[in-house]
């Protein structure tokens, strides 16, 4: 929707532009957010931005969480002795022959990366990537390796790991969200994948649309209100501020009810700033084309990098975008050209633009699923769950591009050098936004919890 | 140089025990072969010189709980696993530590040379021979000192200190007061005026009942001359229905009630309202809390000679079986751990205010509870069946039975026999016909003209008795299943070191916890759980922690902080308390009071203290701003039922019947994921008390999740309070309040037809005051402004504005 006359003095009203949302600082999610009621009761802003313990090389995260495991034999993972021992059944995995990929490798980018024909456009920015070979996890079953990619446990309810960023960086932009997850899945652990645990509830995640439902109609909750008009509207928001601040009077001294009315000023300029903010057709044309939007194929995961994008932009801390789904234990060649005709369009327009704005360097994206696949098929045309080995990848964010860090064996079974197993990424991830993972605690039944648990080794090696 | 100086001495040293250990090597084994040469010229020597250091019993700071320096050490124990797999190089992460092959690198800065690390590798492959004693590995342990752990305040049983206790003048009313004085004279803090009889009124039907007082009830009040007027409207709540509702909330939020196990696979649980409608009416009976506890705990166990345990009991250890579990999990022996370790939890911080669980992978960092505590109360739990239901498939790979109670009336029980054996009968009958429906279908085209006549009957019949039986099943007279906990197989458990299965340690018998030795236990019988005598330990009135932990979170509610701020947590980490003295007066007065709740809030709420204005003072706020002294009421925030409630009953819509079952039950056994959208008709609003409202984990109620409801996955003592904006956006535009505002509207409207009077009702309804002058030319004021409105919707607005204010949400 375009701001047209009438609607602009709508929005100099609420002193509201875009720009000054997207900007806005001094009032809104952190400043209101008071943790604990009488005792300790302090004006401190659990969301608005904190020193990290160190320098930090990213900003922000863009994870493009791919669910349901994407096949890295097939994507980034090049293993030619698939192809040399096609057939073959390997001595632990009875019944089952090693099937190569079905798919070409080439080399990409100045760095010469292998990456498959699957991904044509996202080569493109070969060497931007950091590709993570060594990856594992604990369980090849997607519910707790989910959550375990998410919140560092499957046994236990534990904090996002947005939550924890949230936690420990604040954010940057107090009248949006500080942690976003886009059309995050019902199942599979569901909202304890962006939930905060025992973290207060400013850190947790909000969640916009539906897992595998088109993001264009997604919106967050509460945003308007039919049986009022405008103008009633701002006339009753005026008055219950009004009752507000004579009860502030009152009681001489209260954080909390200052808090409520800062709430309901952002509340009310969210209405109007949110909408605003998730329309996308203020952006131009060719920027729609190039995420490709417009495209039936790669509409709603390329809408997905464009919100991205757009709360990156903003200052958002920690944005979450999903696809799905990406479990092929049959159709593998339909059902994975599918998944990455959808994805890799707009995956490489995401990387593009936030390079053209000069905001790579600063966003850390990161792409990967649960698990990855198993080199070895039962059925034609299928790959099962494999945890033991897998890939992800990084862009940006202070990480190195051009590199493939950690491997796994000659089939592609097991991560065997540099391995990575999620609480290492979560410990690198963390230490690139300038956290000390091992100090990032938070007090909870009596001891200090942290996202790592006790695990977690930052990979230096892939931090340029 | 130096190095091979070193190298050197410990070789010698190692000859020296080489000398030793083969002296008592011969007595073992008869054939010192090859293989322990290897091992002394070209094993032993690196160990004690490179690895001793971290990985030995003379380790000053022992890594990885590795020990090198004995032959089970190397072969048993460690965070990694086992250090070696005799034989198998390839699979001994000794060795790919050592070649820095992989995460862990030993040593860590540099690697030894080929020819060591060859060594190292043959050695393995020759089956690792040893010579060295295989001392049992030990635990990290010794470090924690009980005798001086005994001596922490919390553990230190209560004692009746009138110290810190005033009796002066006339301002004290109760005992309470008299601690409260002498604190606040001791910090030369004044208390605050007495509350008004309006701020008295909303205070306590908040506080009992959770609900608002209506006009005519707080008019009834302020009217009351007698000296006794608000002790008889104490009484009367404390007698009231709500009452149960609202306090047992409260529990539910420890208990972390939900209908549903959440976590990866999220099962509902259809029966779990059982429990729910329990605690309430536990509160409602006034049930001593020490019988409370031993009916969560052990209500299976309590029936003795001949008499079962009642319904009531059985359904009480639901508690136990409420848990959020790891359904998906296909290893039996890991998924019971995590049971465990999650009713360890439960009880430990529920009853205790300590978390024993903390010590199941090592003993605790803070408070003195070594991990054969753990493990001693995890023999308990495994000599337990835990019965929670959830159906098998979706990914569910550990569903288990129900516990079956008794049906209320013996013609219900009847009328369950009965309706299970037609229903078996006309199984049986479909069965049989489906079978010979299917030999006569084989015949195909030979079958003559008698056999397809036959089979156009049976296909007849077949349909007949289906339709037949799910006639018969859509008026099955329910069967009465709770969630709950029986014994099972008993066993004491193991220690597994760091937690682990495959680090499997000694055996430890089932107990308690030996920091609280001197509280009186019974015997753990061979033929017992021991979760009766577990019981009994929590409950008994010499257990310090029990009944200090009760009071406080008794006196958290009704003053909005506790006396130890850290309701959950009566550990070294946590917070001291406040009012020692007065803490634990209070806990052994309820022990003396048979553990009566209800006594407890009396007394307190009776106390002058309770009575006290929220009004701020500026210069006790200098001395004492968080209030910790209490000079003053905390200005209370009502928690998100209590909101929803205050809503309902001021807009009139409140439905003040008792919750039947829940909307769950209705859903039967799903997976929450996939029945969101059945779910979201069911939950549509019922107008009931949100304590009735379904409560899943991952899908709660939406109003209850952005006001802060209790996590249901957590046990939650003390709730967080966020003040968010997508708070303010529901109260401005979600249908709810949009509806309860009309509601109120026309309750106003219809009250009388001059304005004034309407507003002055519309604010009693709210905030249980009346309006100035001031603000009633305000409302009016308002109401023209948003006269392009209709009528209706005019009073609407307005209402809809007092239910979004920030006074509506708190009580002086």
């Amino acid at each position: 929707m375009k701001i047209t006359q009438n609607n602009q003095s709508k929005y100099e009203k609420t002193y509201l532009s875009r720009r000054e949302i997207l900007k806005g600082l001094s009032t809104g999610f952190g400043y209101m957010a008071f943790a604990g009621m009488h005792a300790n009761a302090t004006n401190s802003a659990p969301l608005t931005p904190k020193q990290p313990h160190f320098t930090p090389k990213a900003k922000r995260v863009i994870f493009c969480c791919m669910r349901g495991g994407p096949s890295h034999v097939d994507t980034f993972d090049y293993k030619p002795a698939l192809v040399k021992d096609e057939g073959k059944e390997l001595k632990k995995f009875k019944n089952r022959e090693l099937m190569p990929s079905p798919w070409t490798f080439k080399t990409h980018g100045q760095s010469g990366l292998q990456i498959s024909s699957l991904f044509p456009k996202l080569a493109q920015h070969a060497d931007e990537l950091c590709i993570l070979n060594g990856m594992h996890s604990s369980v090849p079953a997607h519910p707790q390796s989910f959550l375990e990619l998410h919140t560092g446990s499957f046994q236990f309810v534990r904090p996002s790991m947005g939550s924890w960023v949230l936690y420990g960086l604040g954010t940057e932009n107090q009248n949006l969200p500080g942690f976003v997850s886009l059309c995050p899945p019902n199942n599979v652990g569901g909202a304890q994948n962006y939930g905060s645990a025992f973290l207060p509830a400013f850190y947790q995640g909000t969640k916009i649309g539906e897992f595998n439902q088109n993001i264009r109609a997604a919106s967050l909750r509460n945003l308007d209100n039919k049986n009022i008009s405008f103008k009633s509207q701002r006339q009753q928001i005026d008055y219950v501020q009004s009752l507000n601040r004579e009860l502030l009077q009152r009681k001489k001294q209260s954080s909390q009810i200052e808090g409520i009315i800062e709430s309901y000023e952002l509340a009310f300029r969210m209405q109007s700033a949110v909408p605003e903010f998730m329309d996308i057709s203020s952006e131009n044309k060719t920027t729609l084309k190039e995420y490709g939007i417009g495209n039936r194929t790669t509409e709603n995961f390329g809408r997905q990098c464009l919100m991205a994008r757009r709360f990156a932009e903003a200052g958002v801390r920690f944005i979450e975008i999903t696809h799905g789904n990406w479990d092929q234990h049959r159709n593998l060649n339909s059902a994975l050209t599918r998944n990455c005709a959808a994805t890799d369009q707009p995956l490489y327009a995401l990387l593009k633009d936030l390079k053209n704005r000069g905001l790579l360097e600063e966003t850390l994206v990161v792409w990967g699923g649960e698990f990855g696949r198993t080199p070895h098929i039962k059925q034609s045309d299928g790959r099962d769950h494999n945890s033991t080995g897998f890939s992800f990848w990084l862009a940006g964010g202070g990480v190195k591009g051009g590199i493939t860090y950690g491997s796994t064996d000659e089939h592609g079974i097991a991560a065997i050098e540099d391995r990575m197993h999620f609480h290492d990424l979560h410990a690198t991830i963390l230490h690139l936004l300038g956290i000390n993972h091992e100090k990032l605690t938070y007090k909870y039944a009596g001891r200090d919890f942290r996202l790592t648990d006790v695990h977690g080794q930052i990979a230096h090696n892939i931090i340029a | 140089m130096k190095k091979r100086t070193i190298i050197k001495l410990a070789f010698s040293i190692s000859v020296l025990f080489l000398q030793t250990n083969i002296i008592g090597q011969v007595a073992t084994e008869s054939h010192p072969d090859k293989g322990i040469e290897f091992f002394e010229r070209n094993i032993r020597p690196v160990l004690v010189n490179n690895c001793y250091k971290c990985h030995s019993a003379e380790a000053r700071n022992l890594k990885g709980n590795l020990f090198l320096d004995s032959k089970l050490g190397i072969l048993n124990v460690g965070d990694s696993g086992p250090a070696i797999v005799p034989g198998k190089p390839e699979q001994s992460i000794l060795l790919s530590a050592l070649l820095h092959k992989g995460m862990l690198k030993m040593p860590p800065k540099d690697k030894l040379s080929d020819r060591v690390t060859s060594n190292f590798s043959k050695w393995i492959l020759m089956g690792a021979p040893d010579p060295r004693k295989p001392d049992k590995p030990k635990l990290v342990n010794n470090k924690i000192d009980l005798k001086e752990g005994r001596k922490f305040w919390s553990f230190i049983p209560p004692a009746n200190n009138k110290a810190s206790f005033i009796s002066e003048g006339n301002w004290t009313r109760s005992e309470i007061d008299k601690y409260i004085l002498a604190k606040l004279k001791s910090k030369n803090l004044s208390p605050a005026r007495d509350a008004t009889k309006r701020e008295l009124i909303r205070r306590i039907y908040f506080d009992l009942i959770g609900l608002p007082p209506s006009p005519d009830q707080i008019n009834e009040f302020i009217e009351d001359d007698s000296i006794n007027a608000f002790e008889k409207v104490v009484d009367k709540l404390l007698r009231s229905r709500h009452f149960g509702e609202h306090w047992g909330r409260h529990w539910l939020d420890v208990a972390r009630y939900s209908e549903s196990n959440g976590m990866e696979r999220n099962f509902t649980y259809p029966h779990a309202w059982r429990y729910r409608d329990y605690v309430i009416r536990s509160f409602n009976q006034d049930k001593s809390f020490k019988k409370f506890i031993r009916e969560q705990v052990a209500g299976d166990l309590l029936g003795r000679n001949k008499r079962k345990s009642t319904n009531d009991e059985l359904i009480a250890t639901g508690f136990l079986a409420l848990g959020p579990k790891p359904l998906n999990q296909n290893n039996k022996m890991l998924f019971n751990l995590d049971l465990i370790d999650e009713q360890i939890d439960a009880t430990t911080r529920a009853f205790l205010g300590i978390t024993v669980s903390c010590a199941r992978c090592h003993d605790h960092k803070f408070d003195p509870i070594p991990t054969e505590d753990y493990y001693a109360m995890a023999g308990i739990f495994r000599s337990t069946e835990t019965r929670y239901g959830t159906v098998n498939g979706q990914g569910n790979r550990q569903p288990s039975k129900l516990l079956t109670i008794s049906s209320n009336n013996a013609d219900q029980s009847k009328r369950i026999r009965d309706y299970e054996k037609k229903l078996d009968q006309e199984n049986a009958k479909l069965l049989l016909m489906q079978e010979e429906n299917r030999e006569l279908r084989a015949l195909k085209k030979q079958a003559d003209s008698n056999q397809k006549a036959r089979m156009r009957r049976l296909n007849r019949d077949i349909k007949d008795l289906k339709a037949n039986i799910s006639n018969i099943e859509a008026q099955a007279p329910t069967s009465e299943f709770t969630m709950g906990v029986k014994d099972g197989r008993i066993a004491d458990a193991r220690v597994l070191i760091r937690g682990e299965l495959r680090n499997q340690g000694p055996m430890v018998k089932r107990g308690f916890l030996q920091v609280l030795n001197h509280v009186k236990s019974y015997p753990i019988g061979r033929a017992s759980s021991g979760r009766l005598q577990l019981a009994s330990w929590i409950s008994q009135p010499d257990n310090p922690l029990t009944s200090r932990v009760m009071v406080n979170r008794i006196w958290h509610h009704l003053f909005g902080t506790g006396i130890v701020k850290t309701v959950d947590n009566f550990g070294a980490t946590g917070d001291r308390p406040s009012h020692p003295d007065l803490l634990d007066h209070l806990a052994l007065e309820f022990i003396q009071d048979n553990w009566s709740i209800k006594s407890l809030i009396r007394k307190i709420v009776l106390s002058r203290t309770y009575r006290l204005s929220s009004e701020f003072n500026e210069a006790n706020a200098k001395t004492d701003p968080n209030n910790r002294l209490l000079w003053r009421m905390n200005h209370k925030r009502l928690n998100a039922e209590t909101f929803r409630d205050a809503i309902l009953a001021t807009s009139g819509r409140l439905n003040r019947q008792q919750g039947k079952g829940s909307v769950i039950s209705q859903l039967g056994d799903v997976n929450v994921s996939r029945a969101i959208r059945q779910l979201r008709q069911k939950q549509r609003d019922t107008g009931q008390r949100s304590v009735y409202l379904p409560i899943l984990r991952n899908s709660m109620p939406e109003m209850m999740r952005i006001f802060d409801a209790a996590e249901p996955s957590l046990i939650v003592g003390k709730r967080n309070q966020t003040t968010v904006p997508t708070q303010a956006l529901y109260l401005m535009n979600s249908p709810f309040i949009s509806n309860q505002a009309a509601s109120m509207g026309k309750l106003v409207m219809g009250k009388t037809n001059n304005n004034d009077d309407r507003i002055q009702f519309a604010y009693e309804l709210a905030f249980s005051r009346l309006a100035t002058n001031n603000e009633i030319n305000k409302a009016n004021e308002f109401l023209n402004k948003v006269s392009n409105n209709s009528p209706n919707q005019q009073w609407s607005i307005f209402c809809q504005a007092l239910l979004a204010s920030a006074e509506f949400r708190y009580v002086d």
